[in-house]
């Protein structure tokens, strides 16, 4: 009945106050989500370290067959990347579609080349048959074997993260190059850079223990 | 400021991989991780801008990480002390 003495913004959903309060529920709602992704990738990282504790030397044998170099590349382009989505968010919370825009498209660019590296990197395991299957090297100890299945699912599931973030990526893009997001409306800016800031830090954790482990004292 | 987290991200990482060719002995894992929980507090704080969120969904974000704890925690306090009590067959 009753007219309304402010007119809302055409993307405030109707169960909220305002955009500050929707912004803040979708930041919330997104954590809540990367919270189970935590423990998603816990479960993982927990193997890793009971089987650490049980076969130490062949995790360092094993890890003596990554490439360490790859693998800090592969880091380098995560940070650079993490710093262009941050600068992409800032770029709507500027209503600067050009610039937001740009540092989108950057921080893809930066996620399939971590991807591409990433196909190197398997592809030589293959060859060296290192990947459990059927051409697995049956001359390696457990433990190396175990380490090898760890490294593939923890890295093999953080890909597939950084595929869905490509994903969500140009989802975001197309909205921002038709000038969607503003400084009034940046959630899913926002939210999607969490999501990929996330991916960012399970990395961070993932090179130096299965990378960098078999480096000390070699 | 994001470009110096994003300095300070790349400095840490020069830092973990030349720290990985010493051999500081007990102390190599501690030092490696140490980097990285660094490393991950300040993506958490400053790209991801948890420093400026409100308090609930401060509480929701470290919530994430005291489970994680609380999992490697209890696990790892089964697995380190399964020998102590000399029980055959563990």
């Amino acid at each position: 009945m009753s007219t309304p003495t402010t007119t809302r913004h055409p993307k405030l959903q109707e169960h909220f106050y305002n955009m500050d309060q929707q912004l803040e529920a979708s930041t919330l709602g997104m954590w809540v989500f990367l919270v189970t992704e935590v423990m998603f990738f816990g479960g993982l990282f927990m193997a890793y370290i009971v089987y650490r504790h049980m076969y130490p030397h062949a995790w360092v044998e094993a890890s003596h067959e990554l490439n360490w170099q790859l693998g800090g590349l592969n880091t380098m382009v995560l940070i650079v990347s993490s710093l262009t989505m941050a600068l992409a968010v800032r770029a709507a919370m500027l209503s600067e579609k050009k610039q937001q825009v740009f540092y989108l498209l950057t921080t893809m660019a930066l996620g399939t080349v971590f991807l591409v590296v990433k196909f190197f990197e398997y592809k030589a395991k293959f060859e060296h048959h290192l990947v459990p299957g059927p051409h697995f090297n049956p001359a390696l100890e457990q433990g190396m074997q175990i380490f090898f299945s760890l490294y593939f699912m923890m890295t093999g599931i953080h890909a597939a993260h950084m595929v869905i973030g490509l994903g969500i990526m140009t989802y975001i893009v197309i909205n921002a190059a038709k000038g969607t997001y503003n400084a009034e409306y940046y959630g899913p800016v926002e939210v999607a850079g969490l999501y990929w800031h996330f991916v960012d830090i399970v990395w961070i954790f993932l090179f130096p223990l299965l990378y960098l482990l078999g480096r000390h004292g070699a | 400021m994001c470009v110096s987290v994003f300095l300070a991200l790349l400095v840490f990482t020069a830092i973990t991989v030349w720290v990985a060719g010493l051999d500081l002995g007990p102390l190599n894992t501690p030092v490696a991780l140490g980097i990285a929980v660094t490393k991950g507090t300040l993506v958490v704080l400053f790209f991801m801008g948890v420093r400026w969120n409100t308090p609930l969904t401060k509480t929701v974000a470290i919530s994430g990480f005291v489970w994680l704890l609380i999992l490697f925690g209890i696990t790892m306090g089964d697995y380190l002390t399964r020998g102590w009590l000399g029980v055959p067959g563990r």
